[in-house]
């Protein structure tokens, strides 16, 4: 029994210390410990874009997509929010045709246009190789992907070429690229000589050069089309880095911060609301087993906050949602050990051999029925959309915890009290129902 | 006891539950949101008086959106349903509703026709997946159990119960969207994969007291017929089953009637998905273990 008692008194203590450590991070405004909110509840906006990759081969897709995160990140930071999130993700298998996805949270902008505008800015650079194909007298002039993207410049510069028409100096603009670059353009030069190389800019050509000769160095010119200005604001924007595919706006999506504000004070009050009438509940009909399964409860709701910061798991409305329930579904493994408890005392056993038969005897109905909602809840992640997500999340580690809680924590607690004669009070307390006599 | 006796009385009211949820299916169909069709949905709030919905309908014709759903939500805002709108678009939309109102918009989503389709068939592969990976584990877990029933055969009435479990929800879910203008949306299908998990506890815990009679009886060699077994599992597994699904249905509660309103619908949803599986997994699961062991028997 002193085992029992120093195990509860750590576990009390520990739960003490989650709820302190919860409670005092929240108060600090820069602490990294403070809830992170999905964009429903703090109020943002959402943009999915689909980058189109039927250009590039499935070898370069992944560098493709880490390269598009990086320029599109530096874009967003340009826009100055607090918080931007630039993720990429590739669909499933299972939908039919993979598909490469951007996904941008702005918290704090409501304003789609001017986001989708802004991000609309970056330049996408490409470099295809003219073909020709010969289709009885027509000749069809098509582009073919070379590699070389926008992911391989380094930086771009202004500059002024002589003019040979005009007589005047008309504006360039030099590219610059990588290491890497450099080498591959040298490569499709050397190889591709008297072919026409075509610089692709947002998905026209502008600009065909025929190959003289091979290129080494890693400098590229687009001349000729341009107002001094139009090349200025080119090398501005090639400057904060070129796409190296063309995306498309596929999903957009805003909430305004009061929406936000008046989901989460409505799940808070759910919260504490649905966590009372189930602690009452639970202490009406279980009586003295009844305020061990509250008391870890309240560890369960420390650990699964204290676990959403440290993860840490943004929080969304259906989040919350998935948080209260799984208060009312903590407490079932109580329950079934309880009622398991009961009948073991019905047979004649002394409580604390009761109470040891009924958490062994619960164990495998709480197994199984644990590891199902395991299962749902993982399946549940692999679905998804955010907002799916944040509840499965949610769930998933809200069964792991609840597991952890009924199982070990309310043993520790109830054999830390139980004695082992059943009389006088004892009786009572370790009764159940809503009668006086158990 | 009483419900091993009138078994035949519960499976009927299971059938009448099933016949009400299918029906409703049927004749009002489950409209879908822009989750699964694609298109835009924008919520926007009036200070001030907030025009009807056919003056908003004029106003936004300019705009060529073609047909607009528009539906007034609460006391001053407007939400509109359209296809996907272009950025420019969704701003000359704004545009023209704030031409004689001062208006903000609460909330705007706007999902693209391809994305819509893909989540149509990855919800459809996700319930498909959760029902047979359940059923597996059951099997697995009540391998051991084989007489009158194999394990498979406790997985397949598992099976069957999760069937139903999220049919009547469903079904409940068509009929109130049909009076509300609620929408099956992605939260609906997350209450529909959560019920798959959830309602097999019940089950899981009458089941588990059949496997500990079935080898309770074997070991003292009692001649106690499998009904009966059935039978008293269930009334000794009664007040747990009850209390579980009851603790949840009280969270659930407070949910509905404090929580936010994105999630209120997908509480109600769980609620009756929560009580019909509790009834179910009581007064159906184990129950439907009788006419396969007989069959079995043969």
């Amino acid at each position: 029994m002193t085992r029992y008692r120093v195990s509860a008194a750590i576990a009390l203590v520990v739960g003490f210390f989650l709820i302190y450590f919860v409670w005092s991070t929240q108060t600090i405004a820069t602490s990294s410990y403070r809830f992170k909110l999905g964009l429903d509840l703090a109020g943002g906006t959402e943009l999915v874009y689909k980058a189109d990759m039927s250009q590039t081969p499935d070898a370069d897709r992944a560098a493709s997509l880490a390269a598009l995160q990086g320029v599109v990140e530096r874009r967003v930071n340009l826009f100055g929010v607090a918080e931007p999130l630039v993720q990429t993700e590739q669909a499933s298998a299972l939908s039919g045709t993979t598909e490469d996805r951007l996904i941008v949270d702005l918290p704090g902008v409501t304003d789609i246009k001017a986001a989708v505008a802004a991000l609309g800015q970056t330049p996408t650079l490409e470099f295809r190789l003219a073909t020709t194909t010969s289709v009885g007298t027509t000749t069809a002039v098509g582009y073919a992907a070379t590699g070389l993207t926008g992911r391989y410049l380094a930086n771009a510069t202004l500059g002024f070429g002589s003019g040979a028409t005009s007589g005047l100096a008309s504006p360039e603009v030099i590219l610059n690229f990588n290491s890497d670059g450099a080498k591959l353009f040298e490569k499709i030069t050397r190889e591709n000589i008297g072919k026409q190389l075509a610089i692709f800019l947002d998905g026209s050509p502008i600009s065909t050069p025929v190959i003289q000769e091979a290129i080494p160095g890693g400098q590229a010119t687009i001349s000729g089309r341009f107002t001094a200005a139009e090349a200025r604001d080119l090398v501005r924007n090639l400057n904060f880095g070129a796409l190296p595919v063309p995306i498309a706006l596929e999903n957009s999506s805003a909430v305004g911060p009061t929406l936000g504000a008046a989901a989460i004070s409505a799940g808070v009050v759910a919260g504490l609301i649905g966590f009372a009438i189930v602690a009452l509940f639970m202490i009406a009909w279980y009586r003295l087993p009844g305020v061990i399964a509250v008391l870890a409860l309240v560890e369960y709701v420390a650990f699964m906050l204290a676990a959403i910061n440290f993860v840490p798991v943004t929080l969304t409305a259906s989040g919350i949602a998935g948080l209260i329930i799984s208060v009312g579904m903590a407490v079932d493994a109580n329950v079934l050990i309880f009622e398991r408890t009961k009948e073991e005392l019905r047979d004649g056993k002394n409580p604390r051999e009761a109470v040891h038969l009924g958490f062994a005897r619960a164990w495998t109905a709480i197994r199984d029925g644990h590891l199902t909602m395991i299962i749902s809840g993982v399946i549940l992640f692999w679905l998804g959309t955010s907002i799916v997500q944040g509840f499965a999340l949610v769930f998933v580690l809200g069964v792991l915890a609840s597991f952890v809680s009924a199982v070990t924590l309310s043993r520790v607690f109830l054999l830390a009290i139980v004695p082992e004669e059943n009389n006088g009070a004892w009786k009572f307390l370790l009764g159940s129902g809503f009668k006086t006599k158990a | 006891m009483y419900i091993i006796k009138h078994r035949a009385l519960f499976f009927w009211i299971t059938g009448v539950m099933l016949a009400a949820a299918l029906g409703a299916i049927a004749v009002w169909g489950l409209p879908r949101s822009i989750d699964f069709t694609g298109g835009s949905l924008m919520q926007v709030g009036y200070t001030g008086n907030r025009p009807t919905v056919a003056t908003i309908q004029e106003e936004i014709a300019p705009v060529g959106l073609g047909v607009v759903s528009v539906r007034a939500v609460g006391a001053d805002t407007v939400s509109l349903r359209s296809r996907t709108m272009t950025p420019a678009e969704h701003d000359a939309t704004l545009a023209a509703l704030a031409k004689d109102a001062s208006t903000t918009e609460v909330a705007y989503t706007s999902v693209g026709p391809a994305l819509g389709s893909q989540f149509t068939n990855k919800a459809l592969w996700a319930i498909f997946a959760v029902v047979l990976v359940i059923m597996l584990y059951i099997a697995f877990a009540f391998r051991k159990v084989s007489r009158p029933v194999p394990g498979w055969g406790y997985g397949f009435t598992v099976v069957a119960m999760l069937i139903i479990d999220i049919i009547v929800p469903t079904g409940f879910y068509a009929a109130y969207c049909h009076f509300t203008g609620a929408e099956v949306d992605s939260l609906f299908i997350v209450a529909l994969l959560s019920l798959l998990g959830y309602c097999v506890n019940d089950v899981i815990v009458i089941f588990d007291r059949v496997r500990e009679n079935l080898a309770k009886n074997s070991r003292v060699n009692s001649k106690e017929s499998f009904e009966d077994t059935i039978g008293r599992s269930i009334s000794e597994t009664m007040t747990r089953s009850i209390n579980t699904s009851l603790t949840v249905v009280l969270a659930l509660l407070a949910l509905i009637y404090f929580g936010a309103d994105t999630t209120r619908n997908f509480a109600l949803v769980m609620l009756v998905g929560v009580a019909a599986g509790t009834f179910s997994s009581i007064a159906r699961s184990a129950p439907l273990l009788i006419p396969i062991a007989k069959w079995f028997a043969k």
